[in-house]
């Protein structure tokens, strides 16, 4: 077998550690690009998955309208105002968040 | 009368040191839990071949070693089951984690040079710097495939000394960083990585890495089988029986059949004693490659880069990577380094399986 001295192993040990980094950076250009490019397709095919993903849900527990800040106006008037803006929506009213309601008198 | 007695006249006082060297490797095994799976097969494996006249060494150690180590099949086979056990999803959230994995393999080409003076013969000089590998299977397939004088030796300094990880990467990544270095904050912004991108990763790995260095295709391409076989999502048991069943299946077949280099002419040498140092030296610098490329990253980089998760690059799996995490919360117990270590830890795998190829095409001619 053939003998090798210390400045040939120091030659062989660069080479090889220097062809170990351009083989990692390699396989981390093309994991990247690939995971780039999976992450794309993804979100290519997204729009047309169901709607849940575009709707951020407000934070309301079911079945009610959120708080409801209300300025110079009675619980049953505002009711009242709530449900007519549902109706015109064509909106189930625990589905609409209502912030404050306020009169407004000039 | 005499032939109850003609045996144990043959002893001489190394088979007597080897088989006191097995139950060492036997209480290290049992006692200080040092890699058990296979010290405790190699340490009765050392004391079966050492009895003179014993008919394992000639018989089933031999047929063992000739199936599955001569021609590398073992730890292939055992690949497959360490493939199985990896969940690439740290590496894969953050892929720059790969370049600290390459330079952890520093101790490879750093002992290539230093075993080169005691060992001048290529083959043993390049087998004895595989153990920087910190990769037993890799240690063993190329050691065997140079055809080494020293598997035996190189198999115990490279499964010695990952056991030994808790104890020899801590006060090296402590000499090379500064407490302020050691509390840098790496937040860890998860990233979802589809199972598209989990299922081409093991493929593109085994073709890219495979054309670069086509002496690892056969380490690689087991690694990334098993890898493919955890993230394909139609073959869980076959996974569960490649991580379990398989994996120490081989490793028990492993770890009696290396023994057969454990016989005291092949063993008892100055050399041995020259390996187990060379040994230590590849693991404490490839420490220290992974982390000055951390803190030489950080000079360049505005997002500072916590140094220690550098030393997690050695692919001594998973106890690397949670060693640097323990470090991690020893210094600032809200600073959390496991994704990070772990990511660097799996590049550190993929590195040093692409280091043994190269080792093999520079050396095997």
């Amino acid at each position: 077998m053939p003998d090798i001295t210390v400045g040939q192993a120091g030659i062989y040990a660069l080479l090889g550690y220097a062809i170990v980094f351009a083989g990692l950076i390699a396989l981390m250009l093309v994991t990247m690009l690939f995971g780039k490019l999976f992450t794309r397709k993804k979100e290519e095919k997204a729009p047309a998955a169901p709607v849940e993903t575009a709707a951020p849900a407000p934070a309301v527990a079911p079945g009610t309208a959120g708080q409801l800040k209300l300025y110079n106006v009675d619980p049953k008037t505002a009711a009242m105002l709530m449900a007519i803006v549902a109706d015109k929506m064509g909106k189930p009213i625990n589905e609409l968040r209502f912030l404050s309601i306020k009169e407004v008198t000039e | 009368m005499e032939i109850l007695y003609e045996n144990l006249l043959a002893f001489q006082w190394q088979d007597i040191v080897m088989i006191l060297l097995g139950c060492l490797l036997i209480y290290m095994a049992i006692k200080k839990e040092m890699e058990p799976s296979l010290l405790l097969p190699m340490g009765l494996g050392t004391i079966l071949v050492n009895i003179p006249g014993s008919t394992a060494l000639t018989g089933p150690i031999e047929e063992l070693y000739n199936a599955g180590i001569a021609n590398e099949l073992f730890p292939l086979l055992l690949f497959i089951g360490i493939g199985a056990m990896i969940d690439f999803g740290p590496l894969l959230s953050n892929p720059k984690l790969m370049l600290f994995g390459a330079a952890a393999q520093f101790g490879i080409f750093f002992t290539l040079s230093m075993a080169s003076i005691f060992f001048p013969d290529a083959m043993d000089a390049a087998s004895i710097a595989i153990i920087g590998a910190a990769d037993g299977p890799t240690s063993i397939a190329v050691a065997n495939a140079l055809g080494s004088n020293y598997v035996g030796a190189i198999t115990v300094a490279a499964y010695s000394y990952m056991a030994l990880v808790p104890v020899i990467q801590p006060p090296v990544i402590k000499a090379l960083t500064t407490k302020k270095e050691r509390m840098i904050r790496m937040p860890y912004e998860q990233k979802s990585v589809s199972k598209t991108t989990r299922i081409m990763f093991p493929i593109i790995i085994t073709v890219v890495a495979s054309a670069i260095v086509p002496d690892a295709t056969a380490l690689i391409g087991f690694l990334m089988f098993g890898n493919l076989i955890r993230e394909c999502g139609v073959l869980d048991s076959l996974s569960g029986t490649a991580q379990n069943v398989l994996a120490n299946l081989i490793t028990i077949f492993l770890g009696i059949s290396v023994a057969r280099n454990m016989v005291a002419v092949k063993f008892l040498r100055i050399d041995t004693l020259l390996i187990m140092g060379l040994g230590l030296v590849a693991f404490i610098v490839d420490t220290a490659g992974g982390v000055l490329f951390a803190k030489l990253i950080n000079i360049f980089s505005k997002k500072k880069i916590n140094p220690m998760i550098g030393a997690a690059g050695i692919s001594a799996f998973p106890m690397s990577g949670r060693i640097v995490h323990k470090m991690g919360l020893a210094e600032d117990p809200q600073n959390h380094l496991l994704m990070h270590s772990i990511g660097v830890n799996v590049s550190g795998q993929i590195a040093s399986v692409i280091a043994g190829g190269i080792i093999l095409s520079m050396f095997g001619g």
